[in-house]
């Protein structure tokens, strides 16, 4: 079943088309990576399909619904969630209150044990609960903006380059959360410029380049394919 | 009888009153960037509904301390239903708008509200109705009236209030985040507009209250009295610090202290040249010394680029 689908869309910034008409889809269950160069119009996608784009254009069909036209706040509320480029951490709230906000929609009695589960997926955070997020380091943030999206209970988790500024260690472990994010049955939009991560991660993968979707295809695939490996995987093809 | 103390005492007193005030100040400013120039009308209109329902109150065999009470609480629900009005029509449509257009509106609010005022109750100041009986008790040399001590335990209690909502709530919560960062909060499910929506109504409601302190204090209330008051409070949010919540009430607190010890001493100070009327005075120039030292306020930590 389909969980997005995306048709023609364009992200405009004054006079500059950012994205081109883009279309894609992902389903149910799926772990869909989007790759591209550093400009290519990636981060536009997410924030247009979040709703934060002001000049967007194009259907955005999310669990059978039209949503193009609502705001932000709805689509979070339908089970859609970003992780930003750049986390946004409420840099003066607690570790505590920044997952609480994750589950600021949310009336059910199971946040606390969300929190737990958080907890017990990244230590750290509950070894800094009552620091404010400003004080965490580059990594703790991350882990802090994917526990926080976690506590929201997502259908859909759009992620935008969880690895970027990490140190090695720290993107095997946000990679390892992300699969079992995905195992535990939701649908998940990735973002990368770690080709080669995201691409051994994901079902499906798009290339995205100067806004237009350029390749598509099974992520295993893309993987061996000439013009990914030579373009984003950084190898020269033979001769 | 000691100046010192006396002074201090009434410095207290009306500085927990401009602590109030500031804090509506400071919780808009906080949350979409805008000085709500308005703000000080709608103390006005609190004391000024709640001067006219006492007097109707008591003048029907209500008993004077439960008709405060009543007064109070109807005056918090018109000015609630004021700065809900003004959110909606005044600011909410320039969200997007340039910086200067919101506050330009929010001065036209205001020229607006003391002008109805001026048309309801006209330009005589009204007196507090007598209905609770002044005492005074001795305090270390110095005397302390029962309004007085009422008006101190009201504004703690409602400071207290606010720092619970703020810091303590879901909303409070959302508050903070949404100030911090306004999409990052929609991202999580956060109706911005309803957040401001009810940060506005919170800060009339304490505007309400302030009113009706202020106007029992010095025993009248006159439709142009949100002016002054409201800019002495918006200095007073300003000196702590404008967006921050425990600023607005150390710098509410200070105002008051600084220009009640000004007001007993200035006297002495200048023989005579200058008397206690020049006591506004204090207020800026604390303002202008310490934002010369401190541009971002006393607890302010970051200077901000607006308006
Ligand atoms: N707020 C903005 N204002 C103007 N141009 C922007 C803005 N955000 C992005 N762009 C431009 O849009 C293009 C796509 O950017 P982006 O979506 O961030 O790409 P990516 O995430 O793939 O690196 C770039 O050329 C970038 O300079
Ligand atoms: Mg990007």
């Amino acid at each position: 079943m389909s969980m997005l689908a995306v048709r023609d869309l364009e992200v405009r910034y004054g006079g500059i088309l950012a994205v081109k008409g883009v279309s894609l889809h992902v389903d149910e269950g799926e772990l869909v990576c989007l790759i591209g160069a550093n400009g290519a119009g990636k981060s536009s996608t997410l924030r247009a399909l979040s709703g934060l784009a002001e000049n967007a254009k194009g259907g955005v069909i999310y669990q059978e619904r039209d949503i193009a036209a609502r705001p932000a706040f709805e689509r979070a509320r339908a089970g859609l969630a970003l992780v930003p480029e750049g986390r946004g951490i409420f840099a003066q709230l607690s570790v505590d209150e920044n997952l609480l906000m994750g589950a600021y929609m949310r009336r059910d009695s199971g946040i606390n044990a969300d929190r737990d589960d958080v907890f017990a997926l990244f230590p750290r955070l509950r070894e800094r609960r009552s620091q404010t997020g400003g004080t965490l380091s580059g990594g703790e943030q991350q882990m802090l903006a994917l526990g926080r999206a976690l506590m929201s209970r997502p259908k859909l988790l759009m992620l935008d380059e969880p690895s970027m500024g990490l140190a090695p260690l720290v993107v095997r472990r946000i990679f390892e959360v992300i699969r079992d994010i995905n195992a535990r049955g939701v649908t998940v939009l990735l973002v990368e410029q770690n080709a080669k991560a995201a691409l051994e991660l994901a079902t499906r993968a798009y290339v995205m380049e100067s806004g237009r979707i350029t390749l598509e295809g099974e992520a295993r695939a893309l993987l061996n394919d000439p013009k990914v490996r030579e373009a984003y995987l950084g190898e020269s093809v033979a001769p | 009888m000691d100046i010192f103390i006396q002074q201090l005492v009434n410095g207290i007193t009306l500085g927990a009153v401009y602590a109030v005030v500031a804090l509506g100040y400071t919780m808009v400013y906080g949350i979409i960037q805008l000085i709500n120039f308005a703000h000080g009308e709608l103390v006005m209109i609190g004391a000024m509904v709640a001067f006219t329902l006492i007097g109707l109150l008591t003048s029907l065999g209500v008993p004077g301390l439960p008709a405060v009470v009543l007064a109070t609480l109807c005056a918090m629900l018109v000015c609630a239903l004021l700065g809900y009005a003004m959110e909606r029509m005044a600011y909410r449509p320039l969200r997007g708008a340039p910086r200067l257009a919101p506050l330009i509106s929010a001065i036209g609010v205001s020229i607006i509200l003391q002008h109805l005022a001026l048309l309801v109750w006209s330009r005589n100041p009204l007196a507090f109705p007598q209905v609770v009986k002044t005492e005074s008790y001795a305090l270390g040399g110095a005397a302390v009236t029962n309004i007085q001590i009422g008006i101190l335990a009201i504004s703690i209690f409602m400071m207290g209030g606010l720092a619970w909502l703020v810091y303590r709530t879901r909303l409070g919560t959302a508050m903070r985040a949404t100030s911090q960062n306004p999409q990052m909060a929609a991202l999580l499910g956060v109706d911005a507009n309803r957040v401001i929506a009810v940060t506005f109504i919170i800060g009339a409601a304490l505007a309400a209250v302030a009113g009706v302190m202020v106007g029992s204090y010095y025993g009248i209330a006159q439709y142009t009295m949100g002016s002054a008051l409201g800019l002495k409070a918006f200095c007073a949010a300003v000196l702590g610090g404008i967006g921050n919540i425990p600023g607005a009430m150390l710098g509410g607190i200070l105002l008051g202290v600084v220009e009640a010890l000004g007001a007993g001493y200035i006297g002495d100070l200048t023989d005579n040249v200058f008397g206690s009327n020049y006591q506004d005075v204090f207020a800026f120039l604390v303002l202008i010394v310490v934002l010369v030292f401190r541009p971002s306020g006393l607890l302010g930590e970051r200077i901000g680029d607006r308006a």
